[in-house]
């Protein structure tokens, strides 16, 4: 090809060709895509509720949700409330397991009440206090949902994270940290503890479940710490409200 | 074999050994060190580079007599940047699950210079079915350092492979650990991925004295 590559008209012409190329395909297959990917994530959230509240098919070591084909069957059958605390106003809404926690705590940032989505689960005649949480790992956002019972005992956890280093602080989401949680107090008689990440409370089988610490994973400091904050954070938010259900 | 001549079958084996693109041309160490704490995020992490590298350098390869030269670079980076969101976008469709697990890796691709590195050295300069030959030895050959660092990561660090606890329980002390072998913690942390690399690299010159530079 005899063609000038290096002149300055041919490099703008091709840059601006390649930008429009690109441009266009890439949203062309965002926008096509996107019903699929809001239909993927809206099942992922209620997987990961159901999870929380031991509703899943786990085996020994894995981390196993309940399929996507009956997630909908199992989510209308366990999660029997879906509340909205506004303040001291509490509404029910269906549809309160879609909101979006960063919009709300930039609402909140805005001077704005925010609004806390909490999830009421039944199974076997006991009760599920669904608590969504989200806070900020090393690299990135991380999230879960807690599953207190009545007594503000944790009776089920479930972690996820947008781009923690793999290996280390991704472990949040397996089996072996996760499950440590089960069963760890949040409350020191009236007082708020929360639950620390922590690397020193010599208690790797994690047996002292009033300590309101879970043993630590080596290497990912930082994203325990956020673990830690966040759950403490999130979990007062509904603090005034989960004292009420023990009257 | 007919369909590869020996010049192309050297394009897969060069970076396998010789040509190593982490251990002799020291390329793409900063993603070898962050990822490799567990075999399982190495394997991943391979197969992703696999398939963007030969994609990348087919692409790259089809327009070499088009690119102006003078934004050749911002073009490859385009290139690489188009094709990691692609993928992303059709795997949260098709295939939540997995898109999950890669999510984490998508920057680091990326960011990946063995990737601009071969677009540079190799697809601008050669055809498209060399270049994507070219690009998915590169691509084996950073696997294969990739899996044997996370390898010995994850054994000597957690005791598992692939989160199987291969030498029994430490905190039942079961298995070695009931000699009184503990894990070494340290593995975990990126500066004993860089001996481990090293440990690699100085194997392998002491194998092949070719390989060592003069002072």
């Amino acid at each position: 090809m005899a063609k000038n590559t290096d002149s300055n008209v041919y490099t703008i012409l091709f840059a601006t060709a390649m930008v429009l190329v690109v441009g266009t395909l890439l949203a062309f297959l965002a926008s096509s895509l996107k019903e699929k990917i809001a239909e993927n994530k809206r099942i992922e959230k209620q997987q990961n509720i159901l999870y929380a509240m031991g509703i899943n098919e786990n085996d020994e070591t894995s981390v196993t949700f309940v399929s996507k084909e009956i997630v909908g069957e199992k989510f209308s059958e366990y999660i029997t409330k879906q509340l909205i605390i506004q303040g001291s106003e509490v509404t029910e809404n269906d549809e309160a397991y879609l909101i979006d926690l960063k919009k709300e705590s930039a609402r909140e940032k805005a001077g704005e009440q925010r609004r806390l989505p909490l999830f009421v689960g039944e199974k076997e005649n006991s009760k599920f206090y669904i608590i969504p949480v989200r806070g900020k790992g090393l690299w990135d956002a991380i999230w879960g949902y807690v599953a207190l019972d009545k007594d503000l005992v944790v009776q089920g956890v479930f972690f996820d994270h947008a781009g923690e280093t793999p290996g280390l602080g991704s472990n949040i989401k397996e089996r072996f940290f996760m499950d440590d949680f089960i069963g760890e107090h949040i409350m020191d008689g009236d007082t708020f503890k929360g639950i620390a990440v922590s690397k020193s409370n010599a208690d790797p089988k994690n047996l002292r479940k009033t300590d309101f610490a879970v043993d630590a994973i080596s290497g990912s400091t930082i994203t325990g710490d956020g673990l830690a904050a966040m759950l403490k954070k999130d979990l007062k938010m509904y603090l005034p409200y989960l004292k009420t259900l023990k009257q | 074999m007919g369909l590869l001549s020996k010049k192309d079958i050297k394009l897969i084996t060069d970076p396998l050994a010789d040509n190593n693109p982490i251990t002799i041309q020291v390329l793409g160490i900063c993603s070898a060190l962050a990822i490799t704490a567990e075999l399982k995020a190495s394997i991943v992490m391979s197969i992703a580079v696999l398939f963007v590298m030969g994609l990348g350098n087919l692409t790259i390869s089809l327009m070499r007599n088009i690119i102006p030269s003078k934004i050749r670079i911002i073009v490859q980076l385009i290139v690489v940047a188009s094709l990691v969101i692609i993928v992303d976008l059709v795997l949260k469709a098709f295939a939540y699950e997995l898109s999950k697990t890669l999510s984490v890796f998508v920057g680091l691709i990326i960011t990946n210079c063995i990737i601009m590195g071969r677009f540079e050295a190799f697809a601008l300069g050669n055809g498209p079915v060399r270049s994507f030959i070219d690009g998915v030895g590169n691509a084996l050959g950073y696997a294969l350092i990739l899996i044997i660092v996370g390898f010995f990561r994850e054994l000597l660090g957690s005791g598992t492979l692939l989160g199987y606890k291969v030498l029994g329980d430490p905190i039942e002390k079961t298995g070695v650990y009931a000699f009184g072998y503990e894990n070494n913690g340290f593995m975990l942390l990126a500066p004993m991925a860089l001996i481990t690399v090293g440990i690699i690299i100085w194997v392998q010159r002491s194998r092949n004295e070719a390989l060592i530079e003069d002072n």
